[in-house]
């Protein structure tokens, strides 16, 4: 039994989702937007933390990846899905919902080939470097949608509208479990060592004769995936995108959720997410305060807590000899 | 592990959540709370300050006077910061968690239309003071606006720049800007077809800071007015580099201009501009110099269009509450409907059956480093 | 022709404020190995110092030849965020010397983002208009061409900068002592140099630079605002990988090819019928493809990882 408590878990959190979903009519309509804006920052920070955490690799661009699965799938729903529907028996909610879960799955693979044609060459640079690449990429990324045409299908820097708003409960949270469940048991496995080989001592790791620049873009290109997964998410909830949404302080939001919840660890990076998010919604009113108290947050966790909230392993407590 | 972290959280959210059912706030029943979503910060914070000062200020006079259906009224306003996406979260939380009546904003028509499907949604009468894409209005019958639309403010300034003799025109629009494009692309229209030669057309985005190259560009073209259809940040900083590179014809622009800011960044390079906006300051109307007067005695300055929009925008409500009796969704929506030569500081203000106002323009001149009236162009 | 020579012209201008924001950057780089987020909004700093200065001291500085008013704010900044710069290191990146450099970096732009919005709180988020602290008339036009005074001045001033710099780090003690601890730090030490005295100095003088770079920017341009130091600090950076990171004389070289490029393209992009918008992700496109095809930059030398 215990061998299988990773599915069962899943299973269960699957399940639990499905039944809130159903009742949440009931629910309050601003504390139901808080709390599938927080699964959508749990999908986002354990994709990125596989990149950043787990594998070491400084990706700051992560919100493009999100907004490429934000478009994917959003063009995919407005051009698509009222002839993708009938295909699959009619107007049912079965039928909706599965052409949403295509959508996203569209949205997230569009990320993903986006992750493994950004990762492909600039894998091969040291971290600052990879930094700024990312970073570039997220601005190209803003600029190529904001310039195209205000008529045409990615509606330029008005960005789109009138996305139907598909996004449920059982579907940000049913997503989450299964990132969680795929980052965490990717990890956990023997192939996943190479990971955190790669994230110690990439020189070393790749004398014992682990393929460095395969792990690393497969670590991008999966996190890519779940970004784009999210993207879609946020889309069919916000019901309007912009290009705008998706800039570096979307990036840097993410990252601070990754750090502040512990590199390399997927529960202190859950629980940052849900925390962070959360903090978000209630210091709306001083949000002239807020930017300043997270820059602050980052810059002393990072001098006296580097290793994050809940560490997994006290790696970046290390002293790197000269 | 892992994994039973996350179930756990999860859980606690969802019941978190769905505590949110107790959370609901019984409403105050002596109160008619109104939202109003408004830039107090940001790039285009003078917009939002303005309007909020005008819509205050109605909210005020109609509390002193003892309110409506024997209640008082409550303006809630939340600031979504200049910023894209945010004026759709606040909306949604204005009409969730306070249970607004009616929701005033925005002024910026990209930020309107964010927010105009949610209203219609949610069966709330939205009414927007200053916003004039036209795709506003069209996402339902309960999005009002009680200002001109673009087509005729683009034409407005297209007929202006005819009448003068200008017939060579270039283009500078702000791309990230609905609101800019939309004008740049009815201005064109007018004005093509009306005789005029468009020389040459550039873009940029709001927050740049160089406009040389498109200047530079512009000026090969020889136009005798430039078309600069973005908002006052960068407008005053185009008018600056524009004289710098010799570029001496006047710039066009529309109701985006609308700022003490223009002048006080463009300095002597904004002379001799014409703009089109919605309201002067100097219109010698009994009505319009009381609330002049009285907007000046509060806050130190002559109000702007968006601080009289936003007044009017207040007081048709307050008109249309008053004719339903009622702040129920359908009537109050119904009774804004019906609003008909309504004598607002901006004229006199009619709905029509696309819920927009046909209002007549002023275009307004820098001239000694003040704001001048110049003439008024009727639809 | 004459409007690309103008462009030309005017993408050397906004070239040569690159390359003043870059050679910060690339000096902080070369000595400490790591890239200083923070180096864009001391840039900002710098500017709304002098915009400070002109509110206090208006009238003084009206009443002296501009030149001198010029001089004078340039060197009161420049010493402010001088002083700025050495206090952000000693606060922020001090302790994390001795770590992982993904930490420092992750700071940099914890500090970055502080100070931009401590900015906007402090001074709202409206840009303020500069004061025309050089005259904005543009010289009599030769031949279709027009500079302005501004103009001349940008680039005069960087000239002048670069020429400084170079000297102090070729001839000066305190240059060798930088050169020394950017080849290998313990050994620096070994040889009697004092590692936190010399990085202080470097982050000053690396502000110094962005201070004048922001003050420069804002007298071409005509706008500040607190988040005017993102972009050209990103660009900037980009015109220092370029050239080849470390390297003086490769920033300024990075600096003016962004800035004719940038400009060329925002220029020329409705004759090839794309929005001129694109301009904007041309600098990191370049960032991308010498990453991967000369990562090392058009000056810099290829460094081996050793184990």
């Amino acid at each position: 039994m215990k061998r299988y408590s990773a599915q069962i878990a899943l299973i269960i959190a699957l399940a639990v989702s499905l039944g809130i979903s159903l009742a949440s009519n009931s629910i309050d309509a601003y504390y139901l937007d808080i709390a599938l804006n927080v699964g959508i920052n749990i999908i986002l920070a354990v994709s990125l933390n596989l990149v950043n955490g787990h594998t070491g690799q400084f990706s700051l661009g992560h919100a493009a990846f999100m907004a490429v699965g934000a478009y994917g799938a959003s063009i995919f729903t407005l051009e698509a899905s009222s002839k993708l529907v009938p295909m699959l028996g009619g107007p049912s909610a079965f039928a909706t919902g599965l052409a949403f879960l295509i959508a996203l799955v569209i949205g997230g693979l569009c990320a993903a080939i986006c992750g493994w044609l950004v990762g492909m060459p600039s894998l091969r640079l040291k971290g600052d470097y990879l930094a700024i690449v990312t970073l570039g990429f997220n601005e190209i990324v803003r600029v190529i949608l904001q310039n195209t045409s205000g008529n045409g299908m990615f509606g330029g820097p008005l960005g789109l509208k009138g996305i139907p708003p598909h996004t449920t409960f059982f579907w940000v949270f049913a997503l989450a479990a299964i990132c969680v469940y795929v980052v965490a048991s990717m990890v956990n496995s023997t192939y996943g060592r190479g990971f955190l080989a790669v994230r110690d001592d990439e020189v070393a790791a790749g004398s014992m004769g682990i393929n460095t620049v395969r792990y690393k873009v497969t670590a991008f290109v999966t996190g890519s995936f779940f970004a784009g997964l999210s993207g879609g998410l946020y889309a069919h909830l916000r019901t309007t995108i912009s290009p705008e949404g998706f800039n570096f302080l979307k990036s840097f939001d993410i990252v601070v959720i990754v750090i502040l919840g512990g590199m390399g660890s997927t529960a202190g990076v859950v629980l940052a997410a849900i925390l962070l998010t959360v903090l978000n919604e209630f210091l709306r009113d001083f949000e002239q305060y807020r930017m300043i108290v997270f820059s602050l947050l980052l810059i002393i966790m990072m001098i006296v807590r580097p290793q994050g909230l809940l560490p997994s392993l006290p790696f970046l407590n290390r002293k790197k000899s000269a | 592990m892992k994994i039973r972290h996350f179930v756990f959280s999860s859980a606690a959210v969802s019941i978190a959540a769905a505590l949110g059912l107790s959370g609901c706030k019984k409403s105050d029943s002596n109160v008619i709370n109104i939202g109003e979503v408004a830039a107090m910060t940001g790039t285009t914070a003078t917009f939002g300050q303005s309007s909020h000062n005008g819509t205050q200020m109605a909210v005020d006079e109609i509390n002193a006077a003892g309110g409506l259906l024997g209640k008082q009224i409550k303006l809630i306003t939340e600031d979504d910061q200049s910023k894209q996406g945010e004026a759709g979260i606040v909306a949604k939380k204005l009409i969730s968690r306070s249970k607004i009546s009616a929701l005033l904003g925005e002024v910026a028509s990209g930020r309107s239309l964010e927010m105009a499907p949610i209203a219609q949604a949610a069966g709330v009468p939205m009414i927007s003071p200053a916003s004039t894409n036209p795709k506003v209005t069209e996402a339902g019958d309960y999005v009002f606006r009680v200002c001109f639309i673009d087509p005729f403010q683009g034409t407005v300034m297209s007929k202006f720049a005819l009448s003068k003799g200008w017939k060579k025109v270039a283009i500078l629009t702000d791309t990230k800007q609905d609101y800019s494009v939309g004008l740049t692309e009815f201005f064109k229209k007018h004005f093509t077809e009306n005789g005029g030669t468009i020389t040459g057309e550039q873009s940029y985005a709001s927050q740049d800071k160089d406009f040389k190259a498109q200047l530079t560009a512009i000026k090969a073209g020889n136009p005798d007015a430039i078309f600069a259809s973005g908002y006052y940040n960068e407008v005053a900083l185009i008018a600056v580099q524009a004289r710098e590179l010799g570029i001496n014809v006047p710039l066009l622009g529309g109701d985006g201009w609308d700022s003490d800011s223009l002048i006080e960044v463009g300095g002597k390079a904004m002379e001799g501009c014409y703009y089109s906006n919605h309201f002067s300051n100097e219109d010698q109307s009994p009505a319009i110099q009381e609330f002049v007067k009285k907007y000046e005695s509060k806050h130190g300055r002559k109000p702007d269009a968006m601080a009289a929009l936003g007044y009017d925008s207040a007081k048709i409500l307050f008109e249309a509450i008053k004719r339903a009796n009622s702040v129920e969704g359908p009537a109050l929506r119904d009774a804004i409907a019906a609003t008909k030569d309504y004598a607002g500081i901006t004229g006199s203000i009619t709905l029509d059956a696309q819920r927009n106002a046909t209002k007549p323009a002023v275009i307004l001149t820098i001239k000694d480093g003040k704001v001048v009236y110049t003439e008024t162009i009727t639809p | 022709m004459e409007q690309f020579l103008q462009q030309l012209l005017n993408g050397l201008f906004q070239g040569s404020i690159y390359a003043l924001i870059a050679l910060g950057y690339t000096m902080v780089y070369g000595v400490l190995r790591f890239i200083n987020f923070a180096h864009g909004d001391v840039f900002m700093l710098g500017a709304f110092t002098a915009y400070g200065m002109n509110k206090v001291m208006g009238p003084a500085l009206a009443s002296m030849p501009w030149p001198v008013a010029l001089i004078l704010v340039l060197l009161v900044s420049m010493v402010a965020c001088a002083a700025l710069g050495i206090l952000i290191e000693f606060l922020a990146y001090r302790r994390l010397r001795n770590g992982p450099r993904l930490n420092v970096l992750i700071t940099a732009i914890g500090v970055s983002l502080f100070i931009e919005y401590s900015a906007q709180l402090l001074f709202g988020a409206t840009q303020r208009g500069f004061p025309a602290l050089i005259p904005r008339e543009a010289i009599a036009n030769t031949g279709g061409l027009t500079i302005s005074v501004a103009q001349v001045i940008v680039l005069v001033t960087t000239i002048l900068l670069l020429v400084s710099l170079r000297f102090v780090v070729m001839k000066t003690k305190m240059g060798l002592a930088m050169r020394a601890l950017s080849l290998n730090p313990t050994a620096s030490t070994l040889m009697g140099v004092n590692n936190s005295v010399v990085i202080s100095f470097t982050f000053g003088l690396g502000s110094a630079l962005a201070a004048a770079g922001g003050i420069l920017y804002a007298s071409l341009y005509g706008g500040i605002d607190p988040f005017m130091g993102i972009q050209p600090g990103l660009k900037a950076f980009v015109a220092a990988v370029l050239g080849g990171i470390g390297n003086i004389p490769g920033a300024a070289l990075g600096g003016l090819l962004i800035g004719i490029t940038e400009t060329l393209v925002r220029g020329y992009s409705d004759k090839v019928g794309i929005p001129s918008g694109y301009s904007d992700g041309v600098a990191f496109v370049i960032l991308i493809l010498i990453l991967i095809f000369k990562p090392s930059g058009l000056l810099g030398k290829v460094e081996r990882e050793k184990v």
